[in-house]
């Protein structure tokens, strides 16, 4: 019998070691990730590096075209996406019937949240780029980047919508509420927070897909800012990859600056999403 | 002593509730009158919940739900194609087991029923925000923090908010399911007190595991088991004299 608890017990420390193994390899990897690319990019970061066109001189070269393109891709994809998916994520739980259908649905729509990027970028050059005609602009990367974050903005609308109790849909419906009212006054309220988190993870990733531009014919040199939806762009993931494929050193240096804004970009991003999920946990608790 | 069916302020006739197969009222006729309190009892899954659910039709949205026969309130049939189930959930309120406030001020609380009307002019809000919070019981305790979370107050002051917030609404009818099942002995006894209250100018319709609070609360008692009414009568009555061996076991306390 003490015996069979003293294996246990090894059992159990082993497994402290090896999580904690793990979590520092991951930790370490990160670290001197972020090092190399801090110490490398860091000096390049001055007001000429934000302000500049693309150059064929790594010294003269800057990031304004793809940092313009991926803000008007964010708000674009923002302006598609949302409202879309926390729509459909409503229509889903709230309205659609439980029935086999609907669990189909469910299940594919988890999957597409899987699907790899690229296939996306497929799907759009052929839907947007070719069939509507709307080339290789902003509005086709933009569309094409709301397609492949639906799928996470609705399951995750989905869920913050799960998460409010049956009682306080009951409690409205009691009062005379009719569906919609306890929707836009109880629940949506309720579970903004899990919503907008849902939301903002999405986007951020949305900003760091290169694979799907680069399918669609996203420009890798481009000299003008785009004034229009559409325009053709560039933003900043396809810059960094074209820099990254130039054997001057100066451009590895200008790819690492320009890793260091896109970082900076979707850690602002997760931080607002995490500021907002504990700001409405704090003030709903069932 | 027969009375003509429109003076009832409820009456239920030959009702059947199914979900999908399964068969969860069986041929259910009574009426209830105004002004008087109502209890119905009887063990776990017997149908008193579904029954009660029934009089503001809160089954409606539980998908394989079928009804037959006719449930008349002031003469009325509420599940005709005409009613529209908001206006009717206006006159008939509700009052949940667990507490459920919303997660708002205990002001936003008491006003939703009135919001979701359109009503949203100041004086008649305030005013109606007091006169509900003092009906039930729980002015003196709040009328200082009406902008505090509802959540933040015990859950005996939660239910008495969300009694005050069926109120707001002017119902006729008040349907409470275990009200006070979730709570300790003194919010119960609170409660009690202001449900013989309320009596005057409501008709209520308590659902309750608890037979002494049966017994202190209302004037007639329905005795419900497996789906069928099995007796009716004044509170006095089905205590002291049921008429069938059933009932008298149930509040005995021999099975439940």
């Amino acid at each position: 019998m003490s015996k069979r608890v003293d294996i246990n017990r090894i059992k159990d420390n082993l497994f402290r070691y090896v999580g904690i193994g793990c979590t520092l390899f991951g930790l370490l990897m990160l670290g001197f990730f972020l090092y190399s690319v801090l110490r490398e990019g860091l000096p390049r970061l001055n007001a000429q590096f934000f302000s500049s066109l693309p150059s064929r001189k790594p010294d003269e070269a800057g990031i304004l075209i793809p940092l313009f393109g991926t803000i008007w891709v964010m708000v674009l994809t923002s302006l598609i996406s949302i409202p879309l998916g926390v729509a459909s994520g409503i229509y889903l739980e709230e309205y659609g019937k439980k029935n086999r259908l609907a669990s189909l649905i469910e299940i594919n729509i988890t999957n597409l949240a899987g699907v790899p990027s690229i296939i996306y970028g497929l799907l759009a050059l052929e839907i947007f780029v070719r069939i509507l005609g709307l080339g290789k602009s902003l509005l086709s990367g933009s569309l094409t980047l709301a397609l492949l974050i639906l799928p996470i903005i609705i399951v995750a609308t989905r869920e913050a919508l799960k998460a409010v109790p049956k009682t306080i849909r009951e409690a409205s419906f009691a009062l005379g509420a009719t569906k919609w009212q306890t929707i836009w006054f109880q629940v949506l309220p309720a579970s903004a927070g899990g919503i907008v988190t849902g939301v903002i993870l999405a986007i951020s990733r949305a900003i760091g897909e290169t694979a799907p531009l680069i399918v669609i014919g996203a420009m890798l040199y481009i000299t003008t800012l785009p004034s229009s939806p559409m325009d053709d762009f560039s933003v900043l993931p396809i810059q960094i990859f074209n820099w990254l494929s130039r054997p001057q050193k100066g451009f590895i240096i200008n790819a690492t600056a320009a890793i260091i804004v896109l970082l900076a970009i979707t850690f602002i991003l997760n931080g607002i999403a995490i500021y907002l999920r504990n700001r409405w946990q704090k003030k709903v608790k069932w | 002593m027969v009375k003509d069916m429109t003076t009832h302020k409820l009456s239920a006739e030959n009702v059947n509730v199914y979900y999908d197969q399964a068969h969860v009222i069986k041929d259910v006729s009574l009426t209830i009158e105004a002004n008087s309190v109502t209890a119905f009892i009887g063990p776990s899954g017997c149908g008193k919940s579904t029954f009660l659910r029934l009089i503001n039709r809160m089954n409606d949205y539980i998908d394989g739900f079928r009804k037959t026969g006719a449930l008349l309130i002031d003469g009325e049939d509420i599940y005709d194609k005409k009613v529209r189930v908001e206006e009717l959930r206006k006159k008939i309120g509700m009052v949940f087991q667990k507490p459920n406030p919303f997660p708002k001020s205990i002001y936003e609380n008491v006003i939703y029923g009135l919001r979701i009307q359109g009503i949203n002019k100041k004086s008649i809000l305030d005013e109606t925000v007091e006169r509900s919070l003092r009906r039930a019981a729980i002015w003196d305790e709040v009328k200082d923090n009406l902008n505090k979370s509802a959540l933040s107050l015990s859950g005996g002051q939660q239910q008495r908010i969300c009694i005050a917030r069926t109120l707001a609404v002017e119902p006729s009818i008040v349907l409470m399911d275990e009200p006070a099942s979730a709570l300790d002995p003194i919010s119960t006894a609170k409660i009690e007190e202001l449900i013989y209250e309320l009596k005057t100018q409501y008709t209520i319709i308590i659902v309750t595991h608890n037979m002494q609070q049966a017994g202190r609360v209302s004037d007639k008692v329905a005795f419900f088991y497996i789906g069928e009414l099995v007796e009716y009568s004044d509170t006095k009555e089905i205590f002291i004299n049921p008429k069938k061996e059933l009932t008298q076991n149930y509040i005995t306390g021999r099975f439940g």
